[in-house]
């Protein structure tokens, strides 16, 4: 075991992989020469060449379109997309190819396609730097999701990314690249898609959350007068269903998190899964606290948009004082 | 050797009148009968889907008629192991490469029956989004460079798609790759009702070439010859590893878009009845019987060849049986979700069906209902 941040922990995950299987290859904006704008790509140039850490043109949708052909001659890539708002180009790709190609094959044709990239705000960046997508992405059939906290995650979760038959997005909390430290296991390491952590235990709330917003959450149960569970999702398509029920029927109050703009948000998701599943074990309403439904604010005014402790506090009292 | 006419069209075929007939090297008198055989089978294959469509039995079909120089001159430049990537033009193409009839039949019957696994026949799946394809094609022929392997690959889009993004970004990846591919722009000079000149202000889609860093040729897409040596000259600059080419074939759409289309409101029915007898099949088969060539039995066991073809395709298309409902889980995902299981219950139990029952399907399984007018 090692203590790297976040990002360390993306860096040592794509030189495990890439050694590992000689079919992975990295590609995106500035991912060689410069080892990306947060450093995730630093010295794959160097160690596997350039044919497998491949500086692109600036072409969102090319990235991912010619990720598509790289699969079909037997190529298993990493996309990079520099930031969070800047990969809505390559939406066209997701939705009208990545996510159906398989099923238009009759499952003849697998593609093992990894879109990683930096999201979410409260970093006091320029417009269009701060957006938090998962939405659009697990919205998407026929693609996974999943959004590590820890650096240990951040790690076993790409690998399980890299190593998974089908088109992977992972979005990497930038908020927490270099603030988010821990225990890394060295070497081959996999967090298998599909199961939540139980970052904190407890018998009267339950505060659910993914990426930074599990830091949030977690600040808010120290201060909470109550037992506080904290369960990080860390894959957010497929859910990991019988870990959310299981909290709350533990608990019978939950509290979502989430940083992205409210409205078809994933937490909208996750109350219609208690709504359809739990009902009888929740003692009061479901909450949410999320972004707003407003741009996302130019940075002077982001602290008031994002998701504060404050906010979760006051929800989760809200929550106690229902029932 | 291809001649170049005026506005830079190469051609070879003649007019049975002024204009000579030229000769490509390397073409037998089989090869040269075999590209006629490809001409008959794709426009037999568009003729009777026409007729399919208007008897119910396939759903809204894209008519590629005066499309078949096109996409036999190309496809004969190639090898098995070069990569097609079509568009919904070029939608029996795989039919060269032997992809059953019933299969592509299926697949405008929307069923999954007329689905192939791309590997099988390096035949990619039918674009139906305009250009999108054009970045897998680059990939591919990328990701084969990479691997050290010769295979080249092709792509073929019309005149519109050169104003998509995808198209650009496709181009651009492909020529700093330095990626063995063909990109070929059927230019029939319609994309749907808007013409080339409300498309693009460059003189040529072929000028777009000079903006990638990679040579752009025209060929007349009428002349079957002139199309086969224009890419087999791209193939071979593609797999010696001088990178892309752009290649404009030059045609006219004579036939609407598709069966939902009516272009009586929008085109030069004029210039259409012009070019109907100007068709390429024609041209070339009028090639040929100057060559001595082609006989009238062997034209008509040709012809008749390619009708029993298609009988024997509609045929098995419409003995599928209606597509289990299990088959929209199946393939969506490697490692599918428990959910899917959860929802195929539940629908078995809706539908009064269990995994051993087989019942009658729940809706019946022709083409009735498809899509709005003018999906594709």
């Amino acid at each position: 075991m090692r203590e790297l941040t976040l990002v360390e922990a993306v860096n040592d995950a794509l030189h495990v992989e890439l050694e590992r299987d000689g079919s992975v290859l990295v590609l995106g904006e500035d991912v060689g020469r410069a080892g990306g704008v947060f450093r995730a790509t630093a010295g794959l140039l160097d160690r596997f060449g350039p044919d497998r850490c491949v500086d692109t043109p600036l072409a969102e949708a090319g990235i991912l379109g010619t990720a598509v052909g790289l699969c079909m001659a037997g190529w298993r890539p990493v996309c990079e997309m520099q930031y969070d708002a800047f990969s809505y180009p390559c939406l066209d790709q997701l939705i009208t190819h990545v996510g159906r190609y398989r099923w238009r094959t009759g499952g003849g044709m697998d593609f093992p396609i990894t879109i990683r990239m930096p999201y979410g705000g409260g970093v006091r960046a320029p417009e269009l730097h701060d957006d938090s997508p998962e939405t659009y992405y697990v919205h998407t059939p026929g693609v996974k999701v999943a959004i590590p906290a820890t650096p240990a995650d951040a790690k076993g979760l790409l690998a399980a990314a890299v190593r998974d038959p089908d088109p992977v997005v992972v979005l990497e909390p930038k908020l927490v690249y270099r603030t988010a430290r821990g225990e890394v296991p060295e070497g081959e390491y996999v967090v298998q898609l599909g199961q939540a952590r139980l970052a904190r235990e407890g018998s009267d709330l339950t505060l659910v959350a993914y990426g930074a917003m599990v830091g949030v959450a977690e600040r808010a149960a120290d201060v909470l007068e109550a037992s506080v569970e904290v369960l990080d999702l860390r894959t957010l398509k497929p859910l990991d269903e019988e870990a959310l029920l299981a909290s709350a029927a533990k608990t019978g109050r939950v509290v979502l998190v989430q940083e992205a703009p409210r409205t078809c948000g994933y937490a909208a998701e996750l109350a219609a899964v208690l709504a359809e599943k739990a009902i009888l074990d929740l003692r009061g309403p479901v909450l949410r606290v999320t972004g707003y439904d407003v741009p996302y604010p130019y940075w002077a005014i982001e602290d008031a948009y994002m998701p504060s402790v404050a906010r979760v506090v006051d929800a989760a009292r809200r929550l106690l004082a229902f029932a | 050797m291809a001649q170049v006419l005026s506005g830079g069209l190469r051609r070879v075929i003649g007019d049975g009148e002024g204009v000579p007939d030229g000769r490509v090297d390397g073409l037998d008198d089989a090869d040269l009968l075999d590209l006629y055989r490809s001409l008959v089978l794709l426009r037999t294959y568009d003729e009777r889907s026409v007729v399919y469509h208007r008897q119910g039995r396939i759903g809204t079909y894209a008519i590629f008629w005066n499309h078949e120089a096109m996409q036999v001159g190309s496809a004969h430049a190639l090898a098995d192991e070069d990569w097609i990537f079509p568009s919904y033009r070029e939608s029996a193409i795989g039919l060269l490469r032997g992809i059953p009839a019933s299969t592509l039949l299926s697949w405008w019957r929307g069923h999954p029956a007329g689905w192939w696994n791309p590997a099988d026949y390096n035949v990619a799946s039918i674009c139906v989004p305009i250009a999108t394809h054009v970045p897998h094609a680059a990939g591919l022929a990328w990701g084969k460079r990479l691997r050290g392997e010769s295979a080249v690959a092709i792509t073929y889009f019309g005149d519109g798609a050169t104003s998509e993004g995808a198209f650009h970004e496709g181009a651009n990846f492909a020529a700093v790759m330095r990626a063995p591919l063909i990109l070929f722009c059927n230019n029939n000079g319609w994309a749907i009702s808007t013409p080339l000149a409300a498309q693009t202000r460059a003189e040529t889609l072929a000028d777009k070439a000079v903006g990638y860093g990679m040579p752009g040729v025209r060929v007349d897409g009428g002349d079957v010859l002139a199309v086969f040596e224009a890419t087999r000259e791209a193939v071979e600059r593609a797999r010696a590893g001088e990178g892309p080419t752009f290649v404009e074939a030059v045609s006219y759409r004579a036939a609407p878009h598709a069966t939902a289309d009516d272009p009586r409101a929008y085109i030069d029915l004029a210039r259409v009845e012009e070019e109907k007898r100007r068709e390429c099949v024609g041209r070339y088969e009028g090639y040929l019987r100057r060559l001595g060539l082609l006989s009238d039995e062997e034209r008509e066991e040709i012809r008749s060849g390619a009708a029993a073809l298609m009988r024997e395709g509609i045929a098995r298309a419409e003995a599928e049986p209606a597509p289990d409902p299990s088959i929209l889980f199946e393939h969506a995902l490697a490692s599918p979700p428990p959910s899917f299981a959860q929802d195929l219950a539940e629908l078995r139990r809706i539908l009064g069906r269990t995994e051993a029952g087989g019942a009658a399907s729940p809706r019946p399984s022709g083409p009735e209902g498809a899509g709005p007018e003018g999906s594709v």
